[in-house]
This record gives structure tokens, sequence and C-alpha cells, in this order.
């Protein structure tokens, strides 16, 4: 089994699990229906992606893993997903600062992922991207609109990105893994997006007439299976059915 | 938040559609956040390939208490419908 790229899939596909399934649960609960349909749509458009780099994930390390198997079945410490994306929804501006600091991420990646040797992962990037472009427009819109809006939903904003600033520099980071794929030319080289992010977050939250947090310590392990305590309860509703009734289908 | 937002009505061309219908309404604290609404509430199955969005006060729309004097008058005029002469199968979208 290819080792390095069974763990690299799975670094970009848990991100967009562990923030699908996230606002998933807020399905009947935003703010306004026409708000929680996009959150919804969002969510229904990363675990659309989530399944291409898992069937493509089981096919790799074969024994019988399907797409469900690696979705449902892996304990908390195998989970490859940032810091970033399992953050709670303490409110609304948290939910859509978690995903503004995202998205802006990950629409960076999958342009540079579409150039992957891989041709796989490349198709992937190909098709996700419009998706993640739209997302993207999605949350910095309502940055803006909340970081320029009451008093209130500008402290509020304000609050969200001060907070989920720590968990920014992880996306830049590399495992082992990573760094052997970006030798193969399969993944892409995260260390070359860090500028770029932090030029187009400032330059949105500056628009937003919101602080750019000047904090330089930030959170990390993620990455390498190491994760807050939010995890586990995100982990514990996901997995609930399949851990209660082993290989039940709907 | 949500009942200070203005009402919008959103028209939507389908794929196969040559004129814009109108889907439904919804509400939104502007016209972009009104075209963003739209496309999540309205077009999340595939269906359109262009939106409009009108707030619902600049509709201006007949009375129903009027319908009798508006529409009535015509019921009895069958002669203006455009079912007494074969159409030639080049004219199209009629």
């Amino acid at each position: 089994m290819k080792e390095n790229l069974y763990k690299y899939i799975l670094g970009i596909a848990d991100n967009s699990l562990i923030l699908g399934q996230q606002l998933g649960a807020l399905t009947g609960h935003g703010p306004s229906l026409e708000t929680d349909i996009a959150c919804t749509n969002i969510s229904l458009d990363l675990f659309g992606q989530v399944r291409s780099y898992y069937q493509y994930a089981a096919k790799i390390k074969g024994e019988g893993a399907t797409e469900d198997s690696i979705a449902f079945l892996r304990t908390e410490r195998k989970y490859l997903n940032v810091l970033l994306v399992e953050q709670p929804d303490t409110d609304f501006a948290y939910t859509i600062g978690r995903q503004f600091l995202f998205d802006v991420y990950h629409f960076l990646f999958l342009n540079e992922l579409q150039k992957s040797h891989d041709v796989t992962l490349s198709a992937i990037a190909k098709k996700s991207i419009k998706e993640v472009s739209y997302h993207q427009r999605f949350s910095s819109d309502w940055v803006k609109r909340l970081g320029d809006g009451t008093e209130e939903s500008k402290l509020r904003m304000q609050n969200a990105i001060s907070d989920l600033w720590t968990y920014t520099d992880e996306l830049f980071h590399q495992t082992e893994a990573d760094k052997a794929m970006v030798e193969e030319q399969i993944a892409v080289d995260v260390t070359t997006l860090k500028d770029k992010y932090y030029e187009t977050v400032n330059a949105i939250l500056t628009e937003a007439t919101l602080e750019i947090p000047e904090s330089k310590w930030f959170q990390k392990g993620g990455k390498k299976g190491i994760h807050t305590e939010y995890l586990g309860y995100i982990l514990s509703d996901m997995q609930y059915m399949q851990r209660a009734y082993p290989n039940m289908e709907w | 938040m949500k009942k200070n937002w203005p009402l919008w009505e959103v028209f939507v061309r389908s794929k196969n559609g040559l004129e814009h219908r109108h889907f439904g309404s919804l509400h939104a604290a502007d016209e972009q956040m009104a075209l963003e609404n739209a496309r999540d509430v309205y077009t999340r199955r595939s269906e359109g390939v262009s939106i409009w969005v009108v707030e619902s006060k600049h509709i201006t729309a007949s009375n129903p208490e009027n319908n009798g004097e508006l529409f009535e008058p015509a019921h009895d005029k069958v002669y203006r419908h455009p079912t007494f002469y074969d159409l030639p199968d080049e004219v199209k979208h009629m």
C-alpha cells in the first residue's frame, strides 16, 4: 500500500468531512431559512468531495476498506484534519469565521492541487474548485456584513476571528507524508500558499472593518492526529449509527 | 434579525426555458444577498441558468376585488385565442 499517498488523501479529505459534519449538524438551526439552506448546501458540497477522496483512499488501502469504513470507523487519533475545522459553533459568527478562514485556504489549495501529477486528485480538485469558490464568496460576504454591521455583530465577528486565528498557521504545516508527496509532485507544497492566504484574509478583514489579530502564537496537532477536545464529541455523533448497528445501511 | 429583512421575489430562467418565471420569495438584507440566497434556496437542484430578484414592494399588483371588471369580460371572447388556424412548423416558441 502507498502509505504516504493514503495519509496525504486523508489529510485533505478529513478537513472536508469534519467541516461538513459541523455544518450538517446546524441544519434547522440557522439564523434564517436562507442561511440555513446555504450552510447545508456547503455541507453537501464538502461531503461530495469527501466521497471522491475516500473512494480513492479505499482503493489504495485495499483490505476491504470502503469510503464508509474510512469515514466512520477510525478512532480520534487517526483523523488528520486541522484543528480549525473542529472548533465549535459558539455563535453564527464562529460558524462564519471558521468557514471563512478555511475557505480562503481551501480555494488556494485546490487551485494548486489541479496541477498534481496524480490524475485522480487533480480531477477531484478541478471538480471541487467551483464549489469552493462559492463557499469563499459566501463566507467572505458574511464576514464583511457582520464586521461592518451593528456594534453587536462587529464584536461577535471580531471575537470569532481573534479566537480562531490561532488555528490558521497549522494549515501551512507539512507532515512527513506531505513532504514525501511534494517530492513526487503529487502534493501541494502548502508552505507556498501562506503569504497569499494572509494577504487575502487580511484584505477582507480590513474591508470588514475588523482588526487583524496580532498573535504570533499558534496551535497545531490535528495533522498528526492530536486534536482538541471537540473532535471526540463530533465523532461520537457522527459515528453513532455505525458503532451501534455495525454495517447498517439506509 | 430576519423580521427586519425585506421580502424579495425570485425569478429564475431554467435551462430549457426562454423566460424568467416566478419561483417564490425569500428574505434578504439587500440585492446581493437576495441573489445569493436565491441561488441557495431555488437553484440547488440545478434548475436555473439565470436569476432575477426584485424587492416585493416594487411590484404593483392588481386588486383581487376588481377581478370581475378586469378579467371576466374576456371570458366570452374565445375568438381572441389563436386557435382558429394551423401554426406552421417553422414558428417556434408560441
